[in-house]
This record gives C-alpha cells, sequence and structure tokens, in this order.
C-alpha cells in the first residue's frame, strides 16, 4: 500500500502522541502510589535489617512510619569524622549528590574502583536506631554488580564492629544468580561477621563461592554468582574506608 | 590509554555475546555462513557506534532528573525526570539507525539483505545494542568513554558471531547426528565457546 | 476447534516452537532459567505483553506506512510493557520488584516483534492473538523444561524447596554447577533440539 509523504509523518506523529500520553499519564498518575509503595519498602526493609521486626514481617504503611519516627537520622561528614546534627531521611538526595563533583568528593580507595563508586558525598546519613531491644546503627551503602547497581543497608552492632544484617532494596541482577542477594538464607551467613581486623584495616569480605578461609570476617559467595558476590564485598569495603563511613566506625565504636 | 583499556574490556573480558549472553538470537540464527555473519557484523558496529553516544546525549540532556535545565533553567527543571522514558527514548534511537541501515544494505548489497530477513529488522530489539546503551547509563560513561565502549561492544559481538560462523561451516563436514544438525549443535558448540571465554573473566584491566 | 484455529495455537508449541525452531526469544531463556520461579513469572509477563502487541499491531496492520514499520512496533511493544511496569509498580509492588530486572527482556524479547512483523501485520487481531498465545505456550514450555533441569540438577532444588539435598547442607547431591551457568541453559536447550528434532524427522536440517 503507498503511503504520502503527509501521511507518514502525520501517522508517526499521531502514534508518538498516543503512546507518550499514554505512557506519561499512567506515569503521573500513579507516581504518588508508587512513591508510597517504594517508601513502605524501604522503611520495612530498614526495620527488618535492623531486627525491629522479623525478617519476613508486612508491616503496615502506619506501622512502618511509626516504628521510623524512633530512628534518629544522622548527617555524618565524612571529610571531618563529625556528626553534624540530624537531617530528615532522604536516602535519594544522598545518592544524587553522589553523582555531583560539587557536593561529592572522588572516592580512591581500590575497593571503590571495583564496585564502581566514583564519588563520595560530602554529607552522609547514619541511621540510629534507638530500640532498647534492638540498639544498632544503620548505613546506606550502594555499589555496581553485573548488571546493575546495587543498593541496600547495612546494619552494624552498636559496638560498630559487628555486622547485624544486609539487605538490598534495589538490584537488577540475574535472576536466580546475582539476584539471590537478596534470599534470606544467604543473608543470614552476615550477621556476627567481623568489619576490622586487629589493625583497624576493613577486612569484611564476600569471597568466590566456597572459598572462605576465615568466617569470622568472610561471607561465601553464591554459586555462579562470582562476579555480584564479589561486588558486594567490594561495595561493603568502598563504604567502611575512612573516606565514607570509616571515621564514624572508629571514634563513635570502642 | 584508559580507552583502549575499556576498548579491550568490551571487546574480549566482557564480550556481549559470550560473557553476557546479549543478542543471541541473531548470534545463532544468521552465524550460518561466515560472509552473513561478517556483514551483520558490520551493521552491529555501525549501530552500536552511532547509538551508544547518541543515548548518552539524550540522557544527560533530556533525561535524568535535573537534566532540562539547559532549556528552561535550573530550578524548573529540578523536579523533571524522564528516567521512566529511557527504554523508549533508548529503543527509538537504535530502531531508527536500524531503519537506515536496512534502507542502505538494500539499496547496496541486496543479496546481504536477502539472506539476513527478517534478522535485520531485528537488530533494533537485539538485547546486545540496548544493553550497551543500558550499561552505559549503569556505568556513567562519558561521551568519550561510550564511543570506545560502544565500538568495542560491537566488535567483540561481531567477533563471536563469525567465529561461530567459522566453525559451523567446518561442522558441516562432520557426522553429526540428524536430530542435532544445524541448530542443536550450533547451541552445543556456543556453550562451549562461552565456557572458552570464561577464561577472560579473571582478567584485571 | 477448526484445523486453521488449532495450528495456529498449538503449533508453536512443537513443531514452529519459537526458541528451537524460530530461533528467537533465547537471549531471556538463558537469563531467567536459572531458577523454575524466575522462568514461570517471565513466562507469564511474556504471554501478556505478546497477546497485547500482536492485537493491537494487528488492530492497526493496515494504517501502518512501510518505512517506519520497525519503529512503530517497537513504540507500541515498548509502551505496551512500560504501562504494565507502572501499573505494578503501583498496585502488585512485591511482584514488580521481581519483574522490574525483566522489563527490558521483554521489550528486546525478539519473539514480541518477530511476530509482530511476520504474523500480525498480515493477520486479522483474533487469529493474531490466538497466534500470540500459541507462541508463548511454545515459549513458556521451553523455559519451564530449561528452569525446571537447571535448578534441580544446579542446585537440587524446585522452586525453592529442597529436593536433593546437598552436600554443602549435609546431603548427598553433589550439585552441577554447569547447570547454574548459561553454557548448561546452551546444552539444555541443545538436547531438546535433539529429542524434537529425532522425533519429528521433517524438522531436521539438510546435509548441505
Amino acid at each position: 500500500m503507498e503511503f504520502s509523504n503527509r501521511y507518514i509523518v502525520g501517522f508517526a506523529l499521531a502514534l508518538c502522541l498516543v503512546c507518550s500520553l499514554a505512557v506519561s499519564t499512567t506515569a503521573v498518575a500513579l507516581k504518588d502510589r508508587q512513591a508510597a509503595n517504594a517508601l513502605l519498602d524501604m522503611q520495612t526493609q530498614i526495620c527488618r535489617v535492623s531486627g525491629m521486626i522479623a525478617a519476613d514481617a508486612k508491616p503496615s504503611a502506619e506501622e512502618a512510619a511509626q516504628m521510623f519516627s524512633t530512628i534518629k537520622v544522622l548527617k555524618f561528614s565524612p571529610d571531618t569524622g563529625e556528626v553534624l546534627g540530624e537531617m530528615p531521611f532522604d536516602p535519594k538526595a544522598i545518592i544524587k549528590a553522589s553523582k555531583d563533583a560539587a557536593t561529592s568528593h572522588p572516592a580512591s580507595t581500590d575497593a571503590a574502583s571495583r564496585a564502581r563508586v566514583s564519588k563520595i558525598p560530602k554529607e552522609l546519613m547514619i541511621l540510629k536506631i534507638t530500640d532498647p531491644e534492638n540498639p544498632c546503627y544503620v548505613f546506606l551503602i550502594w555499589g555496581n554488580g553485573l548488571w546493575s547497581t546495587m543498593y541496600g543497608y547495612i546494619a552494624l552492632e552498636p559496638d560498630l564492629k559487628t555486622v547485624k544484617g544486609i539487605t538490598f532494596y534495589e538490584q537488577g541482577e540475574t535472576a536466580g544468580l546475582g539476584g539471590e542477594i537478596v534470599n534470606p538464607n544467604w543473608v543470614a551467613q552476615w550477621p556476627g561477621k567481623k568489619v576490622f581486623d586487629d589493625s583497624g584495616k576493613v577486612i569484611l569480605d564476600v569471597t568466590k563461592f566456597g572459598q572462605v578461609k576465615d568466617s569470622s570476617y568472610q561471607v561465601d559467595g553464591i554459586s555462579g554468582a562470582t562476579i555480584t558476590s564479589v561486588a558486594v564485598g567490594a561495595t561493603v569495603q568502598a563504604w567502611f574506608a575512612d573516606e565514607a563511613y570509616g571515621k564514624f566506625l572508629k571514634k563513635e565504636g570502642e | 590509554m584508559e580507552l583502549l583499556n575499556l576498548f579491550i574490556k568490551a571487546t574480549f573480558i566482557e564480550n556481549m555475546a559470550l560473557a553476557f549472553f546479549l543478542g543471541m538470537c541473531s548470534f545463532l540464527a544468521v552465524s550460518k555462513k561466515v560472509e552473513t555473519a561478517v556483514g551483520l557484523g558490520f551493521a552491529v558496529i555501525f549501530v552500536l557506534l552511532i547509538t551508544t553516544p547518541l543515548n548518552n546525549l539524550i540522557y544527560h540532556y533530556l533525561l535524568q532528573e535535573g537534566a532540562l535545565s539547559w532549556m528552561l533553567g535550573e530550578e524548573r527543571a529540578a523536579t523533571i525526570n524522564l528516567e521512566f522514558l529511557t527504554f523508549i527514548a533508548f529503543i527509538a534511537t537504535i530502531a531508527a539507525m536500524v531503519q537506515i541501515v536496512e534502507m542502505a544494505i538494500d539499496k547496496f548489497s541486496p543479496a546481504l539483505y536477502g539472506s539476513l530477513g527478517v534478522f535485520l529488522p531485528l537488530i533494533a530489539v537485539n538485547c546486545a545494542i540496548l544493553g550497551g546503551s543500558l550499561f552505559m547509563v549503569q556505568r556513567e560513561y562519558n561521551l568519550a568513554e561510550s564511543t570506545v565502549f560502544g565500538v568495542g561492544a560491537g566488535t567483540g559481538f561481531a567477533l563471536a558471531m563469525v567465529a561461530l560462523a567459522a566453525i559451523r561451516e567446518k561442522l558441516k563436514y562432520s557426522n553429526v547426528p540428524p536430530g542435532l544438525r544445524g541448530l542443536g549443535i550450533t547451541f552445543i558448540t556456543t556453550g562451549l565457546m562461552a565456557m572458552g571465554f570464561m577464561i577472560f573473566g579473571g582478567i584485571q584491566l | 476447534m477448526q484445523k486453521e484455529t488449532k495450528d495456529i495455537l498449538f503449533g508453536p508449541i512443537h513443531l514452529k516452537n519459537p526458541i528451537t525452531l524460530q530461533v528467537l526469544g533465547i537471549c531471556s531463556a538463558l537469563a531467567v532459567t536459572t531458577q523454575l520461579e524466575p522462568a514461570l513469572v517471565m513466562s507469564a509477563a511474556l504471554t501478556f505483553v505478546l497477546v497485547g502487541s500482536n492485537v493491537t499491531v494487528s488492530l492497526l496492520r493496515n494504517k501502518i506506512p512501510g518505512s517506519i514499520r520497525v519503529i512503530t512496533q517497537l513504540a507500541i511493544i515498548a509502551s505496551l510493557v512500560i504501562l504494565a511496569d507502572q501499573i505494578m509498580k503501583a498496585f502488585l509492588f512485591d511482584v514488580s520488584k521481581q519483574l522490574s530486572v525483566f522489563v527490558g527482556l521483554i521489550i528486546t524479547n525478539c519473539i514480541v516483534m518477530g511476530r509482530a512483523e511476520a504474523f500480525a501485520m498480515a493477520n486479522p487481531p483474533m487469529k493474531s492473538a490466538l497466534d500470540g498465545l500459541g507462541n508463548s505456550l511454545g515459549y513458556s514450555a521451553i523455559l519451564i523444561i530449561v528452569g525446571f533441569f537447571r535448578e534441580l540438577l544446579g542446585s537440587g532444588k524446585l522452586l525453592g524447596h529442597v529436593v536433593m539435598p546437598t552436600v554443602n547442607n549435609g546431603g548427598w547431591y553433589n550439585p552441577n554447577g554447569l547447570m547454574v551457568l548459561s553454557p548448561g541453559a546452551f546444552f539444555i536447550i541443545g538436547l531438546i533440539i535433539w529429542a524434537q528434532r529425532s522425533y519429528s524427522g521433517e524438522l531436521q536440517e539438510d546435509e548441505n
């Protein structure tokens, strides 16, 4: 069938209009619901990783918000190692700050380059859980896996030397392989692992599957998902380095 | 030097076809003859070379949160985040490029056009090409890195495809059981090639 | 059921299987079949998109100019997938977390484009819907078989439940690491093709 040029252009424009209207209208109309879902999910993950609720509990929006209101969000400067006060809970702002050279400084550790963390924001967020039965600190971390950037939280006991838990709230790794970093069975390895060795160096790490030499600080990787597993180890090391959260851990821990 | 490392990584160590297993449909279907494989290989390199940097520009100046500041000013642009349009925008540029390549091949080499068949328009949905753009976004490459990465990824894909085609042409002279002939033995060969490429996994550049 | 309808619907399960014969949809067959559950989720998602896109393209088939064919089909497919993803993020958040990874894989799934180009552009909507359904069934069949063997032989589990306890967990089964990696999927699909073609001689390729 022959179509005139005018028809072709007209059709193309009409198609663009219809498709973009459909997609944008849906995106905008559902944005608030999606944001609420995402926030509840993140709050739930933080409550779970800090031990405030069970690992598979599903609190309602009100319950999560109420538990969350007891958490102190500390503003931390990695350059000076000082806690500058409190700040509103906004992980997106921190992640955004890490993309702008003006609000961050370049990461320089080997672990950071392995996890492809290029910049550390000048202001970091540290969550202090004040629940008397589950005191702990929760740190926002992220790093590059095989396919995607993995965003998560790692919880440390109040001594700031032992891991309490870890969770990834956003990742796009291979389903069934790297994607298993959210599997409770794998995550269960983390509580109790040591962050530092005796000289104060960060030794917490994830090894290739089956190659753990010292399980007091090494987590066994996922079989068939070496790249993702090792990336998780690099991520944790990059963020516990002195240029990120390291100074807080050394100062506030005993 | 960094760019050269990036090129080598994209071609061998992080080969789109044999390490990430992207673009498998074209990879398996077009590798019957070395000639066709070379033709499609060049088409893929060309499309990746143009679309990866182009998509980089689109992402940074149109889609990212606050990217529209050059048009609307810093404040108004700060809250606009068009990232949900990433897939569509990237695929649109890729499809446009593929349509152009298709018309060019039809004009200059109708024989190649005929032998590629439905797999020429399928370059548009070739996961390797979209994957190239998505990796570029995820790894935050700048314009130069995007271009080098695009060329490297395309070269790696083309290399793997031509290698498989060469093996398949030789396999025609072997005594393959009737049920395995053609596609079956190709799958098994590709599996073995993939295992071979795993040796690159240990190289740190 | 009429013979033609039967052909369209059931043909793609064996004689015209998208993965083992048309060579479409391979990437996802490798990427999501490490375990049975993602394979099932992907099959469901693809069925939805394939039927939807076939119907939409078919409804517009006489209006699409040849020179912008490819982009038009892609625009329709991409929009459908993004809509599905947005709706799930709003109403089925937990499922969407699993599926968002696949969104890209579905948009670039050659089966959707391939069938839109090869069938929906030349056939009425009802038939196109059936063709979409038939190809989804063929695709799902292969995905389920591959996922079944990869999870069972690769980790001794099915759908997360332990079937053969592995040596690491105090059992007897030494898991086959190759099954967990992609080459394992290649080998399994190769064997499926062998079985298929030995069963139906007419599918075998000529020796030349």
